[in-house]
């Protein structure tokens, strides 16, 4: 806590002015509805200022002339009421344009928050996908969400309303010297004092609401903690002592917003006797200036109304300096991350395959090392081929390095040591998305998006209703989608909730056949299933196989007997690799692995064990 | 504590805490009382000076007076001031203080199952945001009524002796202001509300999107899910300016009305200024009134507001208080002297709701004291079910569950949970350090060197050495994180430490390797001689040293005996033993 607070701190120092400046290029594109807000503010901040001296003028012009009877009643009410039609029309005015005003800087700050969450957002769709190992997904949406918001305040409320509120003082402070410098600077003096004790009120309140906050935090922390673990609790006797300890934290939290409290109750009252000691000094000295004829009474009232139009704006401007500071900090971390180099990208010249855009799905591992992170090889001395149309099965126990060689196929990651081909040349070398066009995965974790079924199966692409449904005929997912109300505009909650893994499953199958990819990465899932749909994702894969390279990490034995080629990894290794039969008549890795596999099928299919 | 359930209604709640502090109240009322009253006499003194003005030969002695009067009359208001906020607000954090307190208690009384069907995130929304809106009801909403009621009370006698035409002409005015702010108020709120439900789908959508991030960039999706967030976002910013566009109204139209006051004061009271019906005194009066009561005006469309929020939360919390504690002490409750640790299921079937398919069904199981029973069955076989009955974190027909011949529940919850020793399948520990984690369930605390011993036994003693501050290391987010196998040996001991006359180990191994497993079981066996002890587990090597072994299938018992009469057997448990053997030798190659 203490730490991250100090760590803001120094960020912000350190930050300030070159993060400020990359800010106010975001406003470049609304360069002109910019200056127009600015404008605006300027104009309707000095029209706020009039009404005073608007009731100077009727003091002086009319109502005390009237009063002491140098002036005819009927004119001096005809003045008055000429005073009073000129200060509803800068009513008429203030409304108006406040309203332009305020939708005007809307619009501008909540186009740059547009700007700014879809540059965040599409850095963080072309940035390499190990970034996404190190950085935590809560952490990303932060970036996206709540710093962008804080950021919208600065637009919005902060420099515009700090602007606003230097024209509001130097409006007031003009007219005041305007009238009389000597009665201005009389009435000014408390002003130091109304610095001091506003200075004094924030230091405090913000020490204040930072234990308030350390509190809450505590509080909630433990909070949280105790629903979670509220059986814990219970089994262990332990709800008086939780009881107690809680009581101990909700009284901290009390006294600190107590302790708060008091700079609030002693700061209101200070600020109502500094503006009525104002108020006095006013009545002093200015009451003499008109005794002594320097001044008219209506400028004295006009005094006694700019004073009070002074506190307000002052207060706001120190107020505007956490606003500042919060959005330092979060513009900080949003550049942090938009200037991450994006990692793995397309080659600059990319190489171009002869016969447009699809491979013939010739795959080649030359000896290749790769390790996550430093020297941990997680790969080692790999090498393989796989001939377009060939399918392969790649098996091994948990961490020998079977998914690693599906995403280093995508470049999901680069390899450290050797070279991955496909079609004969270095995939380094193929344009990204040309790439990636010629596989489909289907993983063992299947990932549905929240939309519809339909949308599941084609995605982005545009893929035909018919194809869609096409793909899943030929997948079999049409069974149970035709059950459904909606059939393939059946709604899909975050995640595929509400389906089951063999019909998640189908989904993905028809989603891999429907984009007809050259080559299939297929890791199957080992979660059990029922016979029946155990049966039709069977089928499915042998459907999705057809005509194209398949690589497999595969749990199943009917897959695996039919497969060209079973590679068995082992630590990183590559262990042994042949059909079948050859591989058991080694008895080695794969024939134990066989066996253990063996006896896991048997117990599916009596429906007992599978874990 | 108990009574807080006998409240109907959140109101009727509430009004218990107010009247605990109805003395407090009735202070705070005066003061504000006093505040107001002295802060009313301001303008006052200002238009009778401006008013000494006018006559001819006024001396600066009476401009003295007039001065020291509006400086005297504002420190006595501010005093009251500060005592009204000292008094007023403070009161609202004690009540905030024993609502929570009361919340919290009552939460910690909720059975099991209430856990699992309502969200931490929900529960701690409203222990947090409905609780603070609460507050704000029975604090500055009370504050602010009083000083509106007060200041309007005071000012409306005085500006009708000063004018009553002008007065009449403010009244009719000025609660404009006050509907502005409510009426807008509540738009906005509903509004912003609305906003705040379409944010969080946009950041379902982006969460969602970078959690595929694999899937999205091997079917090169990510054109199109920028399009999709483009789209939403968008939505979002139009769904934003909706709202401006109503805020941006509310602000100036409420300056509007105001402006209107003061029109009508210049127009007006200048008029009748100039006619002589009024000095020039009382007209600048009135413009200084007409600020104190600015404030008050909007605060009363801020505070209805409020109490709108407030009685909304106050219902959500309600609704929690509402819930009874489905484990209660019964009254026909008894202490047995002593625990001995038989543990009986006669003819036990259980199912969650009477709409849900059984978990357990037809068990018949008689477990004498200082036995060991192993329980071993696939995923959702009804294993932990089971185990979850003897602490009674839920609850059978009453009969099926007998400790020492005693159905179980008859035994006081206390004196039950007090015997057993649990280790969870899920472990849970405190942010707190590794001792005090140990000695959760020791009422007085455990001597270092208890802790030390039981940790020990739970095969933890050699990992704590090597933490930096040993057994005062503190866990969780602000300390160290413990490994699966650290976590799983500290409930271990947790659970040891109590000497419990039962000790249930719920699959409490699974992230332990086998070797470590041995050394733990063959140390729990020496310390749980004469207690009876119940192990769940996957793996054979746990089990297989049980006097008694369980296979549980789909809720029912489907072998049971020792290891070397389920190998005989040639069931499920002799496949399971052969298949691990397979790959524990896959593993050593």
């Amino acid at each position: 806590m203490a730490g991250s607070h100090h760590e803001e701190e120094q960020l912000g120092k350190l930050y300030d002015a070159r993060a400020a400046r990359r800010l106010i290029r975001y406003l470049g594109p609304y360069r002109r509805l910019v200056v127009i807000a600015l404008g605006l503010t300027i104009g309707l901040n000095l029209v706020r200022q009039i009404g005073p001296l608007l009731t100077k003028w009727a003091i002086d012009w009319y109502v005390k002339p009237a009063s002491d009877g140098v002036l005819e009643k009927t004119t001096a009410f005809n003045g008055v009421l000429m005073i009073a039609g000129a200060y509803v029309g800068s009513l008429v005015f203030i409304l108006i344009i406040g309203y332009f005003q305020d939708v005007l800087l809307n619009t501008i700050g909540q186009r740059v928050m547009y700007d700014l969450r879809e540059e965040i957002f599409g850095k963080l769709q072309s940035i390499e996908v190990s970034f996404f190992d190190a950085n935590p997904v809560g952490r990303l949406i932060t970036r996206l969400t709540t710093d962008v918001d804080s950021l919208n305040e600065l637009f919005t409320s902060g420099l515009v309303e700090v602007l606003g509120d230097i024209v509001l003082i130097a409006g007031a402070l003009g007219m005041m010297f305007y009238f009389n410098w000597k009665l201005a600077i009389v009435s000014l003096l408390v002003v130091p004092l109304l610095i001091a004790v506003t200075s004094w009120f924030r230091r405090g309140a913000r020490e204040g609401f930072r234990r308030v906050r350390t509190k809450i935090a505590r509080l909630n922390a433990f909070t949280q903690e105790h629903i979670s673990g509220a059986q814990t609790v219970q089994l262990f006797n332990r709800e008086e002592k939780a009881m107690a300890e809680f009581s101990r934290i909700n009284t901290d939290h009390r006294q600190a917003n107590i302790d708060t409290i008091f700079y609030y109750a002693v700061f209101y009252p200070l600020v109502n006797l500094i503006s009525a000691v104002g108020i006095a000094a006013i009545v002093w000295y200015g009451g003499g200036q008109v005794i002594q004829n320097a001044i008219t009474i209506g400028t004295l009232v006009a005094f006694l109304q700019y004073t009070q139009r002074l506190w307000q704006p002052i207060q706001d401007i120190s107020d505007k300096y956490n606003v500042f500071q919060a959005a330092v900090v979060a513009s900080e971390r949003v550049f942090r991350l938009l200037d991450t180099p994006d990692g793995i990208q397309s080659p600059a010249s990319a190489w171009q395959p002869e016969h447009g855009a699809r491979a013939r799905g010739h795959i080649e591992f030359r000896n290749v090392w790769f390790a996550y992170k430093d020297e941990d090889w997680v790969l080692k001395d790999v090498s393989f081929t796989v001939d377009p149309g060939e399918s392969v099965a790649l098996v091994g126990h948990t961490g020998s390095g079977k998914t690693t060689i599906t995403n280093l196929l995508m470049r999901f990651y680069d390899i450290q040591r050797g070279q991955i081909l496909l079609d004969g040349v270095d995939i380094r070398q193929w344009d990204l998305t040309r790439l990636r066009e010629n596989f489909a995965i289907v993983l063992q974790d299947i990932f549905l998006f929240s939309g519809d079924i339909a949308g599941n199966i084609r995605l982005g692409n545009r893929i035909t209703e018919d194809r869609v449904e096409w793909a899943a005929r030929e997948v079999h997912a049409d069974g149970f989608i035709d059950k459904l109300p909606e059939r393939f505009a059946t709604k899909v909650r975050e995640r595929g909730a509400g389906f089951s893994v063999g019909q998640k499953q189908l989904i993905s199958f028809a989603r891999a056949l429907a984009f007809d990819p050259r080559i299939l990465v297929l890791d199957e899932a080992t979660s059990s299933i029922d016979t029946e749909t155990e049966q039709l994702i069977q089928q499915a894969i042998e459907r999705v196989m057809v005509d194209r390279t398949s690589i497999i990490i595969a749990h199943r034995l009917s897959t695996i007997q039919r497969v060209d080629k079973i590679i068995v990894l082992h630590k990183g290794e590559i262990r042994e690799m042949g059909d079948h039969q050859s591989l058991i008549a080694q008895r080695g890795i794969y024939h134990k692995l066989y066996q253990l596999q063996y006896r896991e099928q048997k117990d599916l299919l009596r429906g007992t064990f599978s874990d | 504590m108990k009574a807080q359930t006998s409240f109907p209604t959140g109101g009727a709640w509430l009004r218990h805490y107010l009247k605990k502090y109805r003395g407090t109240l009735l202070i705070g009322t005066l003061y504000v009382l006093g505040s107001v009253t002295f802060g009313v006499f301001v303008p006052r003194f200002v238009g009778l000076a401006i008013d000494d003005l006018r006559t001819t030969g006024v001396s600066y002695d009476k401009l003295l007076r007039s001065v020291v009067l509006i400086v005297g009359t504002s420190i006595v208001s501010g005093l009251f001031l500060f005592l009204q906020r000292r008094t007023l607000i403070n009161m609202s954090r004690y009540i905030e203080y024993d609502l929570r307190q009361d919340f919290y208690s009552h939460l910690q009384k909720l059975p099991l199952d209430f856990f699992q069907n309502n969200r931490t995130g929900d529960l701690m929304a409203r222990a947090t945001n409905d609780l603070s809106a609460v507050r704000q009801v029975v604090g500055p909403a009370i504050m602010y009524s009083e000083q509106t009621l007060f200041r309007v009370l005071i000012i409306l006698p005085i500006m009708y002796q000063i004018s009553v035409k002008l007065t009449l002409i403010l009244l009719l005015t000025m609660p404009f202001v006050s509907l502005t702010v409510k009426y807008f108020g509540h738009l906005i709120h509903i509004r912003f509300e609305k906003i705040q439900e379409f944010f969080s789908d946009i950041t379902a959508r982006a969460q969602e999107n970078l959690t595929g991030v694999r899937v999205i960039r091997a079917y090169a999706q990510e054109e199109f899910e920028r399009r999709q967030f483009a789209m939403l976002n968008h939505e979002y910013v139009e769904r934003n300016l909706g709202l401006v566009r109503l805020s941006a109204v509310f602000r100036p139209l409420m300056q509007f009305f105001i402006g209107l006051g003061f029109a009508a004061i210049l127009l007006v009271g200048g008029r009748e200024a100039a006619l002589g019906h009024m000095t020039i005194g009382e007209f600048a009066a009135f413009n200084l009134y007409l600020e104190q009561l600015i404030w008050p005006l909007i605060a009363m469309g801020y505070v209805t507001n409020l109490v709108q929020r407030g009685t909304a939360s106050l219902k959500r919390m309600h609704q929690v208080l509402a819930v009874e504690p489905a484990i209660a002490e019964t009254t026909d409750q008894i202490t047995l002297p002593e625990i001995k640790g038989k543990i009986e299921f006669r003819n036990l079937t259980f199912r969650y709701r009477p709409d849900l398919p059984t978990v357990l069904e037809g068990i018949d199981l008689v477990i004498e004291p200082g036995r060991t029973v192993a329980f071993i069955g696939r995923t959702g076989a009804g294993k932990s079910t089971l185990m979850n009955l003897i602490p009674r974190l839920i609850d059978a027909e009453p009969g099926m569950v007998l400790i020492d011949d005693t159905p179980i529940g008859r035994i006081s919850l206390r004196q039950l949970r007090e015997n057993i020793g649990y280790v969870p399948q899920e472990t849970f520990l405190f942010s707190e350090t590794l001792a005090e984690n140990i000695a959760f369930g020791m009422r007085n605390g455990a001597p270092p060197e208890e802790i030390e011993r039981t940790s020990e036994i739970a095969g933890l003693a050699d990992d704590v050495r090597e933490f930096p501050e040993n057994w005062q290391t503190v866990l969780g987010e602000r300390g160290i994180t413990l490994s699966g196998g650290q976590k799983q040996r500290t409930a271990i001991a947790r659970a040891v430490i109590r000497q419990p006359r039962i000790l249930i180990l719920d699959d409490s191994l699974s992230a332990v390797d086998t070797y470590t497993e041995e050394k733990i079981l063959s140390q729990l066996r020496g310390i749980m001689r004469g207690r009876t002890s119940l192990i769940v587990a996957h793996r054979i090597s746990t089990v297989k040293d049980a006097d008694l072994i369980c296979v549980i299938d789909h809720g029912r018992i489907v072998e049971r005996g020792t290891h070397s009469e389920l190998m005989a057997l040639d069931g499920i448990y002799a496949d399971l033993y052969e298949r691990q053997l397979l790959e524990e030798e896959l593993a050593a190659t």
